[in-house]
């Protein structure tokens, strides 16, 4: 083995597969060609609760394979997520739910025999409301991820009683849809005994095992390919019905189904981010030291699974209170089940603590930043990014100030999220010539994945990254960990990290060498946390009520940053996913229909180019080396946390305004804003 | 039927007549560049050049653009040689997932064309620069790209243009 001084950890290499992805060659998973290949079209349920008596089926519908329902459906094994318990039962427990399976020889002939289909439904009453005093809601045990419901120390309403200053607000956060742009898709193939599925997710190893366990197989006979994903935001973690039902219509029809999911399902069967009203109460002294929390979160759940947003957990995490209540309450609707979107728990949560903190800032007339700077004593890293963003965006300097019809105004929040890696596998093998293999079945949603594990071999094995063949995005390489909680590089370039230092270890007498991280991840240090500060300059037409976002500006610290091109990247990704969420995403209820009406790209708003204007990130770069060999903490979401506050935040320093539920809509702030000159 | 995709003719045979433009493409020619996100003309995915112009090939059926010069993303470049478009993309790391980034790119292509004649977007106003920066991102706007690479993109395609 040769060594190199350069250290590729670090470097902005480029994605090795960007020469695929822009000139079209990248295959994500509804494009590798099949022969006699069958198109599944899902016919959803029209009602939100109900029974399904009946399906019936125009017998003349040309080129159609087979219509599979609970009647006719072969029984499956019975999963731990009952959301893939596809066609088992009479049983409707959203709008939205798969019914019946159409599968035919075209995508023309399968979507209209899909129309054509008559289904014969009891339908009953639903219940799809949230609201913070339904009478059903409880108090789970657990949060996601796997967080206590509650908590309590020190005496929260005897320190809020006796504070000199005090906020009690309620702030809301509508449905969120994770949107990623391909929506969720499987091509499904039995070959033999074995299961082909070339399937668009977050965890190649995770779906063999579940889609295994419900075909009776176990996870080494069913293949799963995921080379490229486009984009998963959370909504691809788990197998999700599309996945099952190609599976079943190719078990069906003895030829490989392809099941893309329309936009218009991708608001209900694959997941979203649940609403939420949250209650925050604030006890503080004068000079802005925090005294007391409460900070209480209603939230809901399906019928089918209890999946709950743990939006206050987040407020145990970032500044130390000595009097401290959090609590979650749950209503279980006649809903699609809320899954994991981008930060769940901390994107919404830290909206409710940092507006509230600039409620207290305000009511104190303390500097923002100086407030959470007074309140995070053993947090360096934190202030750090407070201060130092303050300073390269100018904070000084924020000047309110009218301009034409428009208000300009300053924001500012703070970020935090979980630093943490998961039990993964890598191998390394030596080709010769100083050549090697890397192969762990990690996905890469457009994370940089494949390129920042390349870099992590090639200075482990002390050769230029072009000796680096990497191999990713299939469940028969070594089992790899989700991609997901921003755990993905800690935990696959640990696990390579491991296996490349066996192979030096091992001085050429072996060729191979594999390394489990289980053990050392189940002593990683705990309650580590990647931090930000984010700012925000608005400007809000007091003609139309339009917030644009002049310029947002993030400050991190995520450790050691693998490859400040890809990371860059990333922070802008999720600060610009932080901008939908203040101004743009929600999912609007139809109580009589029970669902979301605006469910496309059309009526559902994410940001658009015209959108962006003046936006950068920058970060400390200085590595955390006890957590993990590369001294890296995950930063895929922790831009979306606080970057939704700080815009929020400086929307009432422009107008006086406080939205306290989003988003941000004109209808909202219009009526508040005074007439334009 | 017959198609003129990249310059090469094909010739598809039992077409259903009710097959988009898009489904085409990726189904039958097993051009899979061109990306379906919506299927309503809603994101821009599917973005290909039609004589030239950008359309969207999923409100478009095939069988309507027999006499078309269909260009896909797979289709631009010369002999290997990535178009600067692409080219830009790739030194801006204008992409994460890289589903949007055919449309983005024959969308972007489309778009420097129509600059190049003097057409004026909703942005535009008397005297001003067509490639702004507010006018990139004006005339972008119907690809959506929900890794949110817009700020990349933005000096990928003013490369592309040579400024
Ligand atoms: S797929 Fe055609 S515009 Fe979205
Ligand atoms: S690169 Fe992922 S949607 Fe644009």
């Amino acid at each position: 083995m040769t060594s190199t001084s350069a250290r590729a950890v670090g470097s902005p290499l480029a994605r090795l597969e960007g020469p695929a992805k822009v000139s079209g060659a990248a295959r994500y998973a509804a494009e590798y060609p099949q022969d006699h290949l069958a198109y599944g079209w899902i016919v959803a349920s029209p009602v939100a609760r109900g029974r399904l008596d009946a399906v019936l089926t125009d017998p003349a519908e040309e080129d159609v394979l087979a219509v599979l329902w609970h009647g006719n459906a072969p029984e499956l094994e019975k999963p731990d997520d009952p959301e893939l318990a596809v066609l088992q039962s009479d049983e409707i427990r959203y709008r939205g739910q798969p019914l019946a399976l159409v599968i035919a020889t075209s995508i023309e002939a399968a979507r209209r025999a899909a129309q054509a289909v008559q289904l014969e439904i009891t339908a009953e009453d639903h219940d799809v409301e949230l609201r913070a005093d339904h009478p059903d809601r409880y108090t789970p045990e657990t949060v996601v991820p796997d967080a206590p419901a509650t908590s309590d120390t020190g005496d929260v309403d005897a320190a809020l009683a006796g504070a000199p200053v005090t906020i009690d607000v309620v702030y809301e956060t509508p449905a969120l849809h994770n949107n990623p742009m391909e929506p969720h898709a499987t091509i499904a193939r039995w070959d033999g005994q074995d299961l082909i599925l070339y399937d668009s997710n977050q965890h190649p190893s995770g779906i063999a095992e579940t889609v295994g366990a419900i075909f009776g197989l176990p996870a080494e006979r069913v293949h799963v390919v995921t080379e490229h994903v486009g984009g998963g935001f959370g909504s691809k973690g788990s197998a999700r019905p599309n996945a099952v039902l190609a599976a079943l219509g190719s078990l069906v029809t003895g030829r490989p189904v392809q099941i893309a999911l329309p936009r218009q399902a991708m608001f209900s069967m694959v997941g979203h981010r649940a609403p939420t009203v949250q209650r925050i109460r604030v006890g503080a002294t004068r000079d802005g030291i925090l005294t007391a929390i409460d900070h209480q979160t209603c939230t809901q759940s399906s019928r089918l699974f209890e999946f709950v947003e743990s939006a206050s957990v987040v407020t145990r995490e970032v500044y130390p209170v000595p009097n401290l209540r959090t609590g979650h309450q749950v209503v279980r609707l006649d809903m699609p089940t809320p899954r994991w979107m981008r930060a769940p728990g901390e994107a919404p949560g830290m909206v409710g603590l940092e507006c509230a903190l600039d409620e207290l800032a305000a009511e104190l007339g303390v500097d923002p930043v100086e407030l959470r700077v007074r309140n995070s004593p053993e947090n360096p890293r934190y202030v750090e990014c407070l201060r130092s963003g303050a300073e390269r965006f100018g904070w000084s300097e924020r000047d309110r100030r009218t301009d034409g019809e428009w208000l300009i105004g300053f924001g500012m929040a703070g970020a935090t999220y979980p630093a943490q890696a998961m039990p993964s596998t890598a191998r390394v093998r030596a080709l010769g010539n100083d050549e090697y293999e890397v192969a762990i079945a990690a996905a890469d949603l457009g994370t940089g994945a494949r390129t920042i594990l390349t870099q992590i071999a090639a200075d482990e094995l002390g050769v230029p990254v072009e000796q680096i063949h990497i191999r990713i995005g299939n469940s028969t390489l070594p089992q790899a960990s989700v991609a997901g909680g921003s755990s993905g590089s800690a935990s696959w370039g640990w696990a390579v990290t491991g296996a490349c230092r066996e192979l030096r270890a091992a001085g050429g007498s072996t060729e191979e060498a594999t390394f489990d991280t289980t053990a050392l991840v189940q002593q990683q240090k705990e309650g580590r946390h990647a931090s930000g500060a984010h700012f925000a300059e608005v400007r809000v037409s007091t003609v139309t009520g339009e917030v644009r976002v002049s310029r947002l500006f993030g400050m991190f610290d995520g450790g050691r940053i693998l490859n400040p091109r890809t990371a860059r990247s990333q922070f802008l990704g999720g600060m610009i996913m932080g901008m939908g969420m203040a101004l743009h995403e929600e999912g609007v209820l139809d109580p009589a229909q029970g669902t979301w009406v605006n469910h496309d790209l059309a009526e559902y708003h994410i940001p658009t180019h015209a959108d962006v204007e003046w936006i950068d990130a920058a970060w400390l770069d200085a590595p955390e080396s006890d957590l993990n060999p590369m001294g890296s903490k995950g930063i895929g979401e922790i831009g979306i946390v606080g970057s939704p506050a700080a815009i929020l935040n400086a929307i009432w320093h422009a107008t006086g305004v406080r939205i306290r539920s989003l988003p941000a809509r004109l209808d909202k702030l219009l009526p508040a804003l005074p007439s334009p000159r | 039927m017959r198609l003129t995709v990249n310059g090469a003719q094909h010739h598809l045979v039992g077409l259903d007549p009710r097959t988009t433009l898009l489904d085409a493409l990726r189904e039958r020619l097993h051009l899979t560049g061109a990306k379906n996100g919506c299927d309503h003309g809603q994101c821009g995915a599917c973005t290909v050049l039609l004589d030239g112009r950008r359309v969207n090939s999923c409100l478009i059926l095939a069988i309507t653009q027999q006499d078309a010069e269909i260009t896909t993303v797979e289709g631009l470049g010369h002999k290997g040689e990535p178009h600067p478009v692409q080219q830009g993309f790739l030194d801006h790391d204008g992409f994460q997932c890289g589903y949007c980034t055919p449309g983005q790119i024959c969308s972007a292509v489309g778009m420097l064309d129509e600059v190049g004649k003097g057409w004026p977007s909703a942005a535009t106003s008397d005297g001003d620069d067509l490639l702004s920066d507010a006018e990139i991102r004006e005339r972008m706007s119907g690809n959506l790209c929900r890794c949110a690479a817009y700020p990349n993109m933005v000096p990928a395609i003013r490369q592309a243009a040579g400024r």
